[in-house]
């Protein structure tokens, strides 16, 4: 409180609840208008007049403060200052703004008029509304008044300005204080740092990889430590000594851990546990002087929660804070920012779980925080977690802002034991936490980048959750699952129900006009991992496939992954899919893409063959079984129709079709053959991809198709083993028709020589047609021959094309877009080194969707 | 579908008699229509010394298969059915034995208005049906028919000539022959039994479907010595199928996805309608084996004192039951990740119709052990029985930090199978697993390595108490595994 000549200077947060005192006739309203704006404003009278027409309706005082109440929640919810212009001459009215300040984290403010009991008086009967309202009731207030001045500051307010008198309430001016933890103004740069927990030979490391020169930046940058300064290291002095002082000459900002909050309540003279490294500091500091102990006292005294910079676009503080409250001020939200949101609960080493406030977060501003020991910092939905162990043996890590880059430098050794591992075995463990059945399971919304939010029902995720828990690969080694592709439009050309015609019309009417026809190979769909050795594999994708012996024994575990489209592996047998793998690894290095592409693995999507590798079972269950029952069915039949015509009976017209009906299955059995081939070992199996994926850090699944083409192309030219094929290709221009033309006849000639058909997709790969909504990444044009496969032997009579023509694509349509969109988000999640959990989402969700009920033909 | 049905004569009983006992005249090819499809009947030979008529039912498979995608009512007893590509208009299946009943039906009953001696009269009958899918093989085929008196020849047909090492087919070619039986005999015989062989989901089995089994059955099945299997072949597949059907349609469509039979990845339970393979299984799993586990584990759970116990991997609620019956156990979770598997244990619990106290004791949910679950949290006890050896090698430490890393019960069994007992089953082929779906199993001395591993890794002691007779040689079939939590460490803030 400060007191001019001109009169006193009251200062007011700028996020505040401001409470005015004061009886009635004492100037509340006169006073807040002319300090406040006046939507900052409520007051009790205005609040009688909502409900009851009449300002004075003494009975209508429960309702008016019920929407006053609410009124200023919802202000102080949206972050605006609010004033309170009602008597609050009582302790319990007052009780309940404190509480409404407390429940939205702002200060409690209170400004007290303190005006004699006549000049109310006077006041009051001056003003035709309040004439006559008895003295008795003003008396009240102002010995109600008195009876509160000196419990205010209990009462919960964190400022309490009393105004006493008529002169020094007229001469009062208010000025608006910004918070302590609103730093908005500073744009940095900034460098935030880690937990550094004693580790100053690590800090001095750091700062001059970041490029300070004893504690200054030549560029003016500026420092930022998330806290944990001290306890477990070698030397807590150093490193608060270095802190202090790049605080003190203004190179550094720093907010309070829970290290430092307990250390200072034991300089304090509190008793506190000497645990978690606490004696190490104490013994560290006793060789300090006195001197530096009470600066040390002071300087943690003076630190604030959590800050709020570069224009609210960046928060820091040591344990995370959910949005709502950044830039609030209460106990909470420092308790919030010092120790995080804890359950209550511990886990198996006896340490507090956390609720993982960051996996809900979807606020504007960046959290940088630490106080969580984890192996990689890694960024999750806008925030990021900084403690990647120092003085567990891990590393010091720092985040360049706005860069955003991470620089980081390893412990010089394990300076403390952790009693938890940083990191579990378990799925997920390698980057924050494992894999929780609540990331997939039941009805669930996954938000895309590319189609928004996507829904998943949940009997769909039961029946992926028994898929993906008991037949997929590892769900680290399983970082995608290809989507559905949609038929084209059925043909209404005589004797075919696809035909590539509808395909480019379809695409022309998209507005795509440059095509890309695939050669559709015969196989099962693959998708392959390959990663340049097995540390690389285990580098970014954790210990993923690899049980502690196994992996022993190998000598390195898994280099990657190759699975089916339901993410089950191919092979039984890990070896045979690891010598695919070095074949295909082989040929990356040989065509030099692992260079080129800046990357040490590759996701690639292909096709493996043959189709009877993996369809065996399948395939001697129903495809053979039905050849082998129409070949020995036939000939009997033929006969018997033919001996009753040779006797004259009129069979004629049920022999032809009997003779079609043959015909057809053994056309059928012809078709099915094609795509079966014996194989040994790995002779005879080929891998055809199509598309690169991903590489690190980056999602190609935008890379243009004639592109990819051509790097895969290379790739199976260094392959010296046979294993690679190459795709068959033509580029079609929708809007041409010579080149539609040349379209359909290149399909014609591949499938009339028994090929399965093709694949026509928009050169751009990931296509928006004109109205903004993402057109079908692919449509199949399935050959006449092979359609057998699908619709049965007899399909192209004429009375079954008839009705298998009424087939309705719209659901498999959408099925399409909804799996490549979860596809495409899972890369870029991937791509952008998200946790594994916010990955697994995005794959489980195709897998789920793929069990929505849709004609299994199309 | 196509069979035929020969005779010879003489001239005092010629051989075109057939015709008479048909009601179908040799001179014409005639067509009935059925309900799936168009049947035929023609003579390809006719005179006095040799008469064969032939049955051929063109069925209609695109109509087939639309019938059978609907939902609900009408819809077909399995997604398979609504194949296009299908064996049914090839194979003789019970679409042909109902077309047989309907077109010959007065010659199934023994009736004959024209010449009423012929019917009851035996003669020679030769039957071909060159396409007959035969579930349990020529051997199965031969049980049923011969105690009836036919001469069976049973073929097997090749699944494909071009891949010799798919070897042979589900189907077989069978002739009959026998000069003893009356041609109704041989219509019932076949009636029953072509849809008992197929013993295919095939089409919804109406109600009265009993009582036409024993019409047909009359006379012949009663002292039949396979009569059990044919009566539960018959008539098994009526509404298990109809749940099965509705529970496994988002399975089916996994499968489909994957160019795989749900079975092969619906193996999480064994039929439930499997009252004939009971009696044919082999001695692998006898019952006391699986009921001295049950013991072991109760005796177990008994010890370590606890009364909210998890059964992780519960299957068909077989545990869940036992532990119910104890009232030591005043909460028992079943989890498993096949929901199949779920909706079985809860019919076999009656879980609809418990009482309320005691329904308030039991949940059952479906869950994963590949990832953790805050759901399974603070529970006195977990069980893994035969559980661990149904998932793959590398996927097992998900599974370790899920049960003692995350979930951490004080008390966790885990039973696995002892590899070294095998060589004691002696219906178990040398180097086979005890079951199709395990991916490994383990000896005494790796399950002790591991268990000792996984105590070690989370705070644990482990004990291994033997289940079933313990071989002085190879141990018992069964090892289990008994984990405490070591004394919780102090809980204080990092």
């Amino acid at each position: 409180m400060t007191e001019t000549r001109t009169g006193r200077t009251l200062s007011v947060t700028d996020l505040s609840l401001v409470v005015l005192i004061g009886a009635s006739g004492s100037g509340k309203s006169t006073f807040a208008r002319r300090h406040f704006k006046p939507t900052e404003v409520i007051s009790s009278d205005f609040c009688r007049g909502l409900v009851s027409d009449d300002e004075n309706d003494q009975s209508a005082t429960r309702d008016a403060f019920d929407v006053l109440h609410y009124i200023a929640g919802k202000r102080l919810a949206a972050g605006r200052r609010t004033v309170v212009d009602a008597t609050s001459v009582q302790s319990d009215a007052r009780r309940q703004l404190v509480e409404l300040a407390r429940q939205y984290d702002v200060l409690p403010t209170a400004i007290v008029l303190d005006v004699p009991e006549e000049v109310c008086a006077e006041r009051n009967a001056a003003r035709s509304d309040r004439a006559d309202m008895p003295r008795r009731v003003i008396q009240r207030h102002t010995r109600e008044l008195r009876r509160s001045l000196r419990h205010l500051e209990r009462e919960g307010f964190r400022k309490v300005h009393i105004l006493r008198g008529v002169e020094e309430i007229e001469g009062a001016s208010v000025l608006t204080e910004k918070r302590f933890n609103d730093l908005a103004h500073l744009t940095g740069p900034f460098d935030i740092i880690g937990d550094i927990h004693g580790c100053a030979s690590e800090l001095e490391s750091l700062l001059g990889k970041l490029g300070y020169v004893d504690g200054v930046h030549p560029d003016g940058r500026t420092a930022v430590f998330v806290g944990d300064l001290v306890d477990r290291g070698p030397d807590s002095p150093g490193v608060l000594r270095r802190v202090m002082s790049m605080a003190g000459s203004g190179n550094a900002l720093c907010v309070p851990g829970n290290h430092e909050n307990k250390y200072g309540r034991h300089l304090k003279g509190r008793r506190v546990q000497h645990t978690h490294g606490l004696a190490e500091t104490i013994e560290q500091m006793a060789g300090e002087t006195e001197e530096f102990r009470t600066q040390v006292r002071e300087f943690i005294d003076g630190l604030v929660s959590h800050y709020v910079l570069d224009g609210g676009r960046l928060v820091v503080c040591h344990a995370g804070l959910p949005e709502k409250y950044h830039g609030r001020t209460s106990g909470r939200v420092r308790s919030h920012a010092l120790y995080g949101d804890t359950t209550g609960e511990t886990d198996e080493f006896g340490l507090p779980v956390r609720y993982p406030w960051a996996e809900e977060y979807r606020g504007r501003a960046a959290v940088v925080y630490g106080h969580t020991p984890v192996p990689e910092a890694t960024w999750l939905n806008n925030t990021i977690c900084l403690d990647t162990g120092a003085v567990f043996g891990g590393k010091l890590t720092a985040l360049r802002w706005p860069e955003r880059e991470l620089v980081d430098v390893p412990a010089e050794r394990v300076w403390y034991e952790p009693v938890k591992p940083l990191r579990t075995e378990a799925p997920g463990g390698h980057d924050g936490r494992p894999l929780d059945l609540a990331d997939v399971h039941g009805r669930r919304v996954v938000e895309t980048r590319h189609q928004g939010r996507i829904a998943v029902r949940e009997e769909n995720a039961a029946a992926a959750l028994e898929v993906m828990s008991r037949f997929a690969v590892d769900p680290r080694l399983l970082p995608y699952l290809p989507p559905t592709m949609a038929p084209t439009a059925t043909s209404h050309i005589d004797g075919y129900l696809e035909h590539p015609a509808e395909a480019f019309g379809q695409y022309r009417e998209d507005g795509v006009e440059r095509v890309v026809c695939e050669e559709k190979h015969m196989g099962s769909r693959a998708v392959a991992l390959v990663c340049r050795d097995a540390e690389a594999a285990r580098k970014r994708f954790g210990d993923g496939g690899t049980s502690r012996s196994s992996a022993a024994e190998s000598g390195g575990g898994p280099t990657g992954s190759l699975y089916t489209r339901t993410g089950r592996p191919f092979f039984d047998d890990a070896s045979v899919t690891e010598e695919i793998l070095d074949r295909l690894r082989t040929a990356v290095g040989a065509a030099g893409l692992w260079d080129e592409l800046e990357t040490d693995w590759l996701l690639l999507d292909a096709e493996l063959m043959p189709w009877s590798l993996k369809a065996s079972g399948l395939l001697r269950s129903q495809y053979a079984a039905v050849g082998a029952a129409s070949g020995a069915v036939f000939p009997g039949a033929l006969a018997a129709l033919e001996g009753a015509a040779a006797r004259g009976v009129e069979v004629t017209e049920l022999l032809a079709r009997q003779r079609e009906r043959a015909a057809d299955a053994a056309a059928f059995t012809e078709s099915y053959r094609r795509y079966c081939w014996t194989t040994d070992g790995l002779a005879g199996v080929r891998l055809a991809p199509f598309q690169i994926l991903a590489v690190q850090g980056r999602s190609l699944a935008g890379l243009p198709h004639d592109e990819q083409l051509t790097l895969l192309d290379r790739l199976v030219e260094h392959d010296g083993t046979g294993l690679l094929q190459t795709t068959r290709r033509l580029y079609v221009d929708t809007g041409d028709p010579e080149s539609v033309r040349a379209g359909v006849d290149w399909w014609l000639e591949m499938t009339g020589r028994g090929g399965e058909g093709m694949v026509v997709k928009p050169v751009g790969a990931v296509v928006r047609s004109e109205g903004g909504r993402l057109v079908q990444p692919g449509i199949k044009c399935r050959g006449r021959e092979y359609l057998r496969i699908i619709y049965g032997p007899e399909y192209t009579r004429p009375e079954n094309l008839a009705r298998l023509r009424s087939r309705f694509l719209n659901h498999k349509r959408s099925l399409a877009v909804r799996e490549y969109a979860l596809g495409l988000e899972a890369l870029d999640r991937l791509a952008e080194g998200e946790p594994l959990w916010r990955v697994h989402e995005a794959v489980f969700g195709v897998l789920a969707l793929e069990s929505e009920p849709v004609d299994p033909r199309l | 579908m196509f069979l035929t049905i020969s005779t010879t004569g003489t001239p005092e009983r010629p051989a075109t008699d057939l015709g008479f006992l048909l009601h179908k005249h040799p001179g014409n090819a005639q067509a009935f229509s059925t309900s799936h499809g168009t049947a035929h009947v023609l003579y390809p030979e006719a005179d006095a010394e040799r008469c064969t008529a032939a049955l051929l039912l063109e069925v209609d498979a695109v109509a087939l298969a639309r019938r059978g995608k609907g939902k609900g009512r009408g819809g077909a007893p399995d997604a398979t059915l609504a194949q296009y590509v299908n064996d049914r208009p090839y194979a003789a299946s019970s679409l042909l034995a109902v077309a047989l009943s309907s077109v010959f039906s007065s010659a199934m009953k023994g009736t004959c208005t024209a010449r009423p001696e012929l019917p009851g009269q035996p003669r020679p009958l030769r039957i071909e049906v060159p396409v007959l899918p035969a579930r349990g093989g020529p051997e199965l085929v031969r049980r049923l028919f011969e105690p009836l008196g036919w001469t069976v020849t049973v073929e097997p047909v090749a699944l494909d000539a071009e891949f010799p090492e798919w070897g042979d087919s589900r189907y077989v070619r069978l002739v009959l022959e026998s000069s003893g039986r009356t041609l109704a005999e041989a219509l019932r015989h076949l009636y029953v039994l072509l849809p008992v062989l197929d013993d295919a989901k095939h089409y919804w089995v109406s109600s009265d479907e009993v009582d036409k089994l024993l019409r047909a059955g009359e006379g012949w099945l009663p002292a039949h010595p396979e009569q059990k299997l044919i009566t539960s072949r018959y008539l098994s597949r009526r509404w298990s199928l109809t749940r099965q059907a509705i529970e496994r349609l988002e399975l089916v469509r996994l499968a489909e996805a994957d160019d795989t039979a749900v079975e092969e990845i619906d193996n999480a339970v064994e039929e439930i309608d499997n009252a004939v393979e009971a009696e044919t299984e082999t001695k692998e799993r006898p019952a006391p084996l699986a009921v001295q586990r049950r013991d072991a584990v109760i005796a177990a759970l008994g010890t370590s004192g606890a009364a909210r116990v998890l059964d992780l991997g519960c299957g068909q609620g077989q545990l869940v039951q036992a532990l119910l019956k104890d009232p030591r156990f005043t909460e028992i979770v079943g989890v498993d990740v096949s929901m199949r598997a779920l909706t079985i244990a809860s019919r076999r619990l009656k879980l609809d119709r418990m009482g309320e106290r005691q329904a308030s004791r039991v949940k059952l949910f479906q869950g994963s052990l590949a990832y953790t679950d805050n759901r399974l949290k603070g529970y006195d006890a977990a069980v893994l029985c035969e559980v661990i050896e149904h998932l793959d090698l590398p996927r097992l430490p998900a599974l370790e930090y899920a049960v003692f890393g995350s979930a951490r019960p004080r008390t966790v069994l885990v039973t696995t199978p002892n590899v070294e007992y095998n060589v004691r089953w002696e219906s178990l082929p040398a180097g086979h697993v005890r079951h199709g779906d395990h991916r490994f199993e383990w000896t005494r001395e790796e399950f002790g390595t591991w268990a000792c591993a996984v105590a070690e890794r989370y705070g644990y002691d482990v004990e291994f108490v033997p289940v079933g007779p313990d071989d002085p040689e190879v141990g018992p079939p069964t090892q289990m595994a008994v984990f405490s939590m070591r004394t919780v460490k102090e809980a204080t803030a990092a």
